[in-house]
């Protein structure tokens, strides 16, 4: 029988792998572009709220929405690529802090607009409300798919990384963007596949997140915070760093919240500002 | 000494670029016409004053050291609660409650600058927003000390100078409020003009080359980052002795946001960007109070895309290209 | 002072397999006119950065006279007499002319921690910027804000710049790169009016500009050096032809 604790660590893993799902984009493009990208909750959010109408108002199964959660949030990180994100790739990290926020405050109102400021039910198939047994602990069977997808999906980025051209054309890109476009690598238009590979998988992730944290239009605001400090924690333009800090992070609240509940939030940004004192690049962060 | 034909001496230049111009004056007078004009709503011009004092400060950093704080309400809410506490404790005199909140939130400046000056980029805004969001996660469970939620009792002010009384009109307020934003003006002015000012806008300009030219930077950026602290709990402090309370959003994060929109509006390293978009800010808010709170922001969220990609410098920044001269930036 | 201006000891810099610097060994005596050629990719700009501080190296010393100052960080180097250029402007974009060069001067001078006294009140700095601006043929743009200079201008602002440090040994990258050959005799001969006293070491590619201004040149080659010595030494040297025409493999 194993004791609470593993409980509890499992929960905070669970929770780690959503934030993974929702941070790797941010890491990745984050660590390519120098680009500070406030609205990306704001595409997860979207792929929330895909998911909530084709669920509730369409009763389509839950899992066949995720994919699709991740097309509409990719296809439309791509249109705000090329018609805004574009002009601002050299432009000051005040200007891009301020025309994301901007696009994150429009993305709020809208979604505040269609579907109200109250958290969204999600009507999940009853196997998914059950627990499973094992070794004296219960875990949740959506929390174990959460597990699974999360950890799927850290290896098929690292395997597409390591052993695709792909990803070896965005490795160089994230080591040396000047070399790698001297080697002939169009670095633009790797940036662009990633970006919306990265806001696809928080559009899937902002679906994902509904059962354990809720929907509301908030959403694009309250998870950025952690979202951020798992990317600058974590490393730009590292994957296991973002699963690494994730993990992390997600345990470190959940278990704070448990443990300590009176300081449960605060820990959170103590830990971020210690470990961003002692590495001011993230703990597998290159520059 | 190949100067050209009627153009002044360097020294002669530099002072020019510091002299007073008319429409600066004409823009102080101005700021006593709420008194003729819209004698019903002093208590929101001193609102716009508090908070003009309060972008002040965010220019001084973020404008002219180029540092990008998404935290300094920090030092504005440490200002409010040190005079609010201050006088819930017995000692509720203004001037004095002003002095201590200053003291107060130059101390953190002064200790957090030591980090905040040896970092760039994402790192710095995450280190400002941390230190901003820790803070005010310490004030929600010192419930205790800050009243929580609910927000600091039972603060009451002395009159100004023994027998001016806080009205319900906001004369008072407004008249205090303004005069310690015109002193603490003056003094940003100065130093904007000082060779000190020049070092900053080196370091917004290129903080590369500064070693280079054998600048210590990082003093720089301590000091100033101390001195834009201190203004900002003044205004903080201004806020709790002209409301008689203080609250957990004097820290929060929105405060933050706000303010940082204020200045982008007005033109961010013009001293005067925070103080207009300060107050097109509020009086717009003021006009708009009826709608709910996130399509307010859809508008800002509009403002800020149309800013950033067609207004660079803000509102100020598109007038000065139409007038060409408005000091040095 | 009798010792070199500054020198070097087994200096060296790796980037885990990637050597920069090798074993780099140098020493420049007070008023020499070095140059530092190679290849694209040998090292030049690397060993100017180490030599400043940009960079810190793995092992080895600096020595700017008799003192160590390996450990000193940059602008700690600066004020004590070494200054350098940049390849690529690093100039202040919205600062005009004479704003920039009062400022190093005042930086020099300790002034720029002041913020109660109006810039234009300190003569002595203004008048000394606008000295330096007008000996490099600057004075009559001064008040041109610095985006707006022609690029050959700027390159004479990237020089005015660390003279306002008053150095004792100044390392100019590449200083006329970019700019049209009707302009570059400008950059020149502003190096060339330089004092006497100044130890330098500029970063060129132009041979014409080598010969012309270098009484002894150091042939850097994949981070360590190759060769050197006078001009007529190196002009007809063998192996450092090949290195150039890039005949031999280098790892």
């Amino acid at each position: 029988m194993l004791p609470p604790v593993f409980g509890v660590i499992f929960d905070g893993f669970a929770y780690g792998m959503l934030l993974f799902l929702l941070s790797v984009g941010q890491s990745v493009t984050l660590g390519m572009m120098n680009f500070i990208n406030l609205a990306h909750c704001a595409f997860a959010m979207l792929g929330g709220y895909i998911t909530v109408t084709l669920v509730n108002r369409y009763g389509w199964p839950f899992f066949v929405t995720l994919p699709l959660a991740f097309l509409v949030a990719a296809a439309v990180s791509v249109a705000f690529e090329r018609a805004l994100y574009r002009r601002l790739y050299r432009a000051s990290d005040l200007d891009q802090v301020l025309l994301t926020i901007g696009i994150a405050f429009i993305s709020v109102a809208i979604a505040a607009y269609y579907f109200g400021t109250e958290q969204q039910p999600l009507q999940l198939p009853a196997y998914l409300r059950e627990s499973v047994q094992f070794l004296g602990l219960r875990m949740s069977v959506y929390r174990l798919i959460l597990v699974g997808i999360g950890i799927a999906t850290t290896l098929i980025l690292v395997g597409t990384l390591e052993y695709t051209r792909f990803g070896a054309q965005v490795r160089a890109s994230v080591d040396n963007q000047r070399m790698a476009s001297g080697l002939g690598i169009n670095v633009e238009r790797t940036f662009a596949y990633t970006f919306a590979l990265g806001s696809g998988l928080a559009g899937m992730g902002g679906a994902l997140a509904i059962e354990i944290v809720g929907l509301d239009p908030q959403f694009a605001f309250t998870y950025l915070v952690y979202v951020l400090i798992v990317v600058s924690v974590g490393g730009l333009g590292s994957i296991t760093g973002s699963f690494a800090a994730a993990a992390v992070l997600g345990i470190s609240d959940v278990a704070g919240k448990y443990y300590v509940p009176q300081i449960g939030a605060f820990l959170i940004y103590l830990v971020m500002i210690s470990l961003l004192m002692w590495r001011p690049t993230g703990l597998f962060g290159r520059r | 000494m190949a100067l050209m034909e009627g153009v002044a001496s360097p020294q002669a230049y530099l002072q020019s670029r510091s002299r007073w111009r008319p429409v600066e004056i004409a823009f102080w007078l101005a700021t006593l016409l709420p008194y003729l004009l819209f004698p019903n709503y002093l208590s929101l011009a001193s609102q716009i004053a508090i908070t003009a004092l309060f972008a002040l400060s965010l220019d001084l950093i973020l404008g002219y050291a180029g540092i990008v704080s998404l935290g300094h309400a920090a030092f504005f809410g440490i200002g409010a609660y040190t005079a609010g506490l201050l006088s819930k404790y017995g000692w509720g005199e203004p001037f004095s409650g002003l002095v201590a909140a200053a003291v107060m939130a130059s101390l953190v400046g002064y200790a957090t600058s030591f980090i905040i000056a040896r970092f760039r980029h994402l790192a710095l805004i995450m280190l400002t927003m941390g230190f901003g969001l820790l803070l005010a996660e310490l004030a929600n469970s010192a419930g205790w000390l800050t009243g929580g939620v609910d927000g600091l009792q039972g603060v009451s002010m002395w009159p100004l100078f023994g027998y001016l009384h806080f009205d319900l009109f906001g004369r008072a307020a407004y008249g205090y409020s303004l005069a310690v934003l015109f002193i603490v003006f003056l003094f940003a002015r100065r130093l904007i003009n000082s060779p000190f000012g020049l070092a900053l806008r080196g370091i917004r300009e290129n903080a590369v080359r500064m070693p280079a030219i054998g600048a210590a930077s990082r003093t720089h950026i301590r000091t100033i980052y101390t001195i834009a602290a201190a203004i900002a709990g003044v205004a903080g402090a201004l806020l709790a002795q002209t409301t008689e309370t203080a609250s957990l959003e004097t820290l929060g994060f929105q405060r933050s946001a706000d303010v940082l929109v204020m200045l982008v509006l007005g033109g961010a390293g013009r001293l005067y960007g925070g103080l207009i978009g300060a107050a097109i800010f509020m009086v717009a808010r003021d006009q708009f109070s009826g709608i709910a709170p996130q399509y307010w922001y859809f508008w800002i969220g509009v403002l800020l895309v149309v800013v950033v990609v067609l207004l660079p410098n803000g509102v100020l920044g598109g007038l000065a290209k139409l007038t060409a001269r408005w000091g040095p930036r | 002072m009798s010792g070199p201006a500054l020198s070097t000891r087994r200096l060296a810099k790796s980037f885990g397999s990637l050597i920069v610097a090798r074993d780099i060994e140098l020493s420049l005596p007070v008023g020499a006119r070095y140059a530092l050629i190679g290849p694209n990719g040998a090292g030049k700009t690397t060993l100017i950065n180490l030599m400043t501080g940009m960079l810190s190296p793995n092992a080895g010393q600096i020595f700017l006279g008799d003192d160590d100052i390996t450990g000193l960080e940059p602008q700690a180097r600066v004020r004590r007499g070494l200054a350098r250029t940049f390849q690529i402007n690093t100039l202040f974009p919205g600062l005009n002319a004479l704003e920039a060069v009062t400022l190093a001067v005042a930086e020099r001078r300790g002034i720029s921690g002041q913020f109660w006294k109006n810039v234009a009140e300190h003569r002595e700095a203004i008048e000394e910027a606008y000295e330096i601006l007008a000996k490099l043929r600057l004075g009559d743009s001064c008040y041109q804000v610095t985006r707006e200079l022609p690029y050959g201008r700027q390159r004479l602002l990237e020089i005015a710049l660390a003279l306002a440090t008053r150095p004792k040994v100044l390392l100019l990258d590449e200083p006329a790169a970019g700019v049209p050959q009707e302009e570059s005799g400008d950059i020149f001969e502003a190096v060339a009016s330089l004092s006497g006293d100044l130890t330098l070491l500029f970063i060129e590619h132009d041979m014409h500009v080598v010969f012309r201004f270098a009484t002894h040149i150091i042939v850097l080659v994949g981070g360590g050096i190759f060769k050197e010595g006078t001009p007529a030494e190196i002009a007809n040297d063998p192996g450092v032809r090949e290195v150039y025409l890039g005949t031999r493999k280098h790892g």
